[in-house]
């Protein structure tokens, strides 16, 4: 388990945030393993009276199927297990700025809110409240510690693969202090192991993706919340030629290509959402191709921010290679990250998360995307 | 050191209503409706039972009272087989706002199949007025339901009067008693009403039982279909062991029920003093009425009740607020909501609810565990956030 030894006394309590899935069940059982006192919990999200629809996950992460899920293998464990009512911090914190960004032309990813401003923000809170001074995940990243100055540092996990940094790059240091990887040092091949091994119920349960349970799909919730704004608008190419038509933004991410309702000789993509025009502009791939991002909100690990222009690999998605590129920074948290190559398809709303060159398994932070440039 | 204090989710099994059942557990128990010799063991079993429950709620005919499989099903079976069965007359409800789910959602369903609801809001202290249950009713109106005991506030509801009124309009009233077998005296002919539901498990007898009163001549449709038993009031092989501890339960309630109140009452109030002592903005809701004396629900200002019964849970102590959703989250009480408590208020109260053994060193433990989690709490979360 990779954790800095020592600084959590044995007998600590911690509050475990629990999805049913099999990550955070091993997160849960190797810390009850090494002997501190474990109190599960799980993040209602979803709506507690809204019947079923159609469309709905009952397998996604912190569905209702979880909780059961996650209540089998608290009871396996012995540990008190609890569902906490999160309905409306979520709808507040998470569903509303996901659907306002959607309604500005940008992509988001509901994730990074769910972990700054819940599962680190407001548990972590209520983990004091209950004598626990820390809150364990399932996520695959690792936390460490600057010993020349002391800051808290985040780190990819040690499985490549599902390494999940991409979605911690926002923690501030005092989440950072207060957090728990028990899986982050292993890789999912050793989770399932372990999980068999503990004899958990969910050894064998399909992956669960870092996608929350949302009723139907994204743009059902968006054109539920943010209808008013999703207004019809024009779709141009890039070059300025009249298109066709849409029926509202939130339908569209940068790099796009089904969907779009219009054709010309050669493939077609979202290359731009336009929201002060309301307009989707479509182009040739060769149009999704930029070389620089413009971030706000940014958040660093090693420094409060880095003191010049730094070389850096970075990602512009979760799912993309990080490539080689110059991050600046600039006042008011923002920043510039210029890439060596140009990068397809930088959405904004997405984020970009930069790692050290030198050590590529430190984040060294990261930003919100809000603008790509050629 | 653990205390519960949830008593009105569901009490310990008696052990003399343990000791009671156990020779209808064990050995070759009859079906109560077969006619040979081990169906008419059971049967004679199950009689005794039925007249030494109808005893205890003051009905003087054991016919009028119908097994069923709990409180729950007691509600649905008053408030649907009465419905339906005045179906003819009208199609008018009238509940109190708070009435237990049972009631609440069985009157939602025939909603749904067209009759009209009318849901009554307490006052401020927690009582229904009688007057406005009166005010509600209709020409077409065929069943008021309003209960004897709140689950939540434990505050005493004017039935009998209720009842009068109703009755008068020739209406038919239901009274969900399940929380005041055990805490009240209880006389279902003195009460006036028509139709009464109860609840094994909540006066220390067995889960899996309960009973409806139905006075002669209440027009009553089944909800179950099948065999004729209960009279063909509620179909299905009857639990005689079930039904044998339910009965000596019910006895053993009725016969300790002054002494066991007073002593309840006065740990209740020990509870109370103790919590708005020490825990700065701690306030009784329902305060004003008459109350059982085993509930008490609390408001701590600035405090989530959700977070406040983990830490109370966490240091031993249970306790409850609202009602669970099917994931076994919190909701906020709808009784509190009903009252015209303000949103932040609802949100911070929990229910404690004293059984027959719970202890002077039970409740001073958990006013000291309380207070300290609600000193944590409000460190831990600045005022006005939500937690």
């Amino acid at each position: 388990m990779d954790r800095e030894p020592g600084t959590v006394p044995k007998g600590q309590r911690i509050v475990v945030a629990m999805s049913g899935g099999v990550d955070s069940a091993v997160a849960a059982a190797l810390l009850c393993r090494a002997g501190y006192d474990v109190v599960g919990v799980l993040l209602r999200i979803w709506p507690s009276r809204r019947p079923a629809a159609p469309n709905d996950r009952f397998d996604s992460c912190c569905s209702p199927r979880a909780a059961d899920d996650a209540r089998g293998v608290a009871a396996a464990l012995d540990i008190p297990f609890y569902v906490l009512n999160y309905e409306d911090e979520f709808e507040r914190e998470v569903i509303q700025p996901f659907c306002d960004a959607y309604a500005a032309g940008r992509t988001p990813i509901p994730c990074l809110a769910c972990n700054a401003r819940l599962k680190f923000g407001s548990l972590v809170a209520r983990a004091r409240s209950w004598r626990a001074d820390r809150v364990g995940t399932g996520h695959y990243a690792r936390v460490a510690r600057d010993p020349r100055t002391g800051r808290h540092l985040l780190r990819r996990g040690a499985d490549r693969r599902k390494d999940q940094s991409y979605f911690l790059y926002g923690l501030t240091q005092d989440q950072l202090a207060r957090a728990l990887f028990p899986v982050g040092g292993q890789t999912k091949a050793e989770t399932r192991r372990l999980a068999a091994a503990f004899g958990l119920p969910v050894a064998e349960k399909p992956e669960s993706q870092e996608i929350c349970f949302v009723p139907g799909d994204y743009r059902a919730v968006v054109r539920e919340r943010a209808g008013a704004v999703l207004r019809p608008g024009p779709i141009r190419h890039a070059d300025g030629r009249a298109m066709g038509a849409h029926a509202g933004l939130a339908d569209f991410t940068v790099g796009q290509r089904k969907g779009l309702g219009v054709s010309a000789g050669r493939p077609l993509y979202v290359v731009e959402l336009d929201a002060a025009a309301n307009t989707v502009i479509v182009g040739e791939d060769g149009d999704l191709w930029a070389r620089e991002a413009v971030l706000e909100g940014c958040n660093y690990m090693p420094w409060e921010a880095p003191p010049g222009p730094r070389r850096v690999l970075a990602k512009v998605r979760s799912a993309q290679p990080e490539a080689a590129a110059t991050l600046t920074p600039m006042e008011g948290g923002r920043a510039a990250l210029r890439f060596d190559a140009p990068q397809r398809a930088i959405a904004p709303g997405q984020a970009a998360v930069c790692y050290d060159m030198d050590d590529p398994d430190l984040v060294v932070g990261g930003g919100t995307i809000v603008a790509a440039r050629r | 050191m653990r205390a519960y204090l949830d008593h009105c989710a569901t009490t310990p099994l008696a052990p003399a209503a343990l000791a009671a059942m156990r020779p209808y557990l064990e050995g070759c128990l009859g079906n109560a409706s077969s006619p040979h010799a081990w169906g008419r063991a059971a049967r004679a079993a199950l009689e005794g039972a039925r007249a030494a429950v109808a005893r205890a709620l003051g009905a003087r005919d054991p016919q009028t009272v119908v097994f069923v499989s709990g409180g729950t099903e007691a509600d649905n079976l008053a408030v649907k087989g009465a419905a339906r069965a005045g179906a003819g007359r009208g199609r008018h409800l009238v509940v109190s706002a708070i009435e237990h789910h049972a009631v609440l959602e069985a009157a939602a369903a025939l909603e749904a199949e067209g009759f009209a609801v009318s849901r009554v809001p307490p006052s401020g202290d927690g009582r229904v007025d009688p007057g406005a249950v009166e005010g509600a009713l209709r020409p077409d109106t065929v069943l008021a339901a309003v209960m004897l005991v709140n689950n939540e506030t434990g505050a005493i509801q004017p039935v009998a009067e209720i009842a009068a009124r109703c009755r008068a309009r020739g209406v038919l009233v239901h009274a969900d008693c399940v929380q005041a077998l055990g805490s009240l005296p209880l006389d279902v002919e003195a009460l006036g009403v028509d139709l009464a539901a109860f609840s094994a498990h909540k006066a220390y007898g067995p889960q899996g039982i309960g009973a409806l009163y139905v006075r002669p001549g209440t027009p009553m449709r089944a909800l179950l279909h099948g065999g004729f038993q209960e009279r063909s009031r509620r179909a299905g092989t009857e639990s005689v062991a079930a039904a044998v501890g339910f009965a000596r339960a019910a006895q053993l309630a009725a016969g300790s029920l002054a002494e066991d109140g007073a002593r309840m009452a006065a740990l209740r109030d020990r509870l109370e003093r103790g919590l708005v002592a020490a825990a700065p903005g701690a306030r009784v809701n329902a305060a004003g009425a008459p109350r059982a004396p085993h509930v008490t629900s609390l408001a701590f200002e600035g405090v989530a009740a959700e977070s406040l019964l983990i830490a109370l849970d966490l240091e031993g102590v249970a306790a409850s607020a609202g009602a669970a959703c099917s994931s076994g989250s919190l909701e906020p009480s709808h009784v509190l909501q009903a009252m015209g408590l303000p949103p932040d208020r609802c949100a911070a109260s929990i229910r404690f609810s004293l059984g027959r053994g719970t202890t002077a060193e039970e409740i001073d433990y958990a006013i000291a565990v309380v207070v300290q989690a609600v000193e944590r709490l409000r460190a831990a979360l600045p005022a006005g956030a939500p937690a």
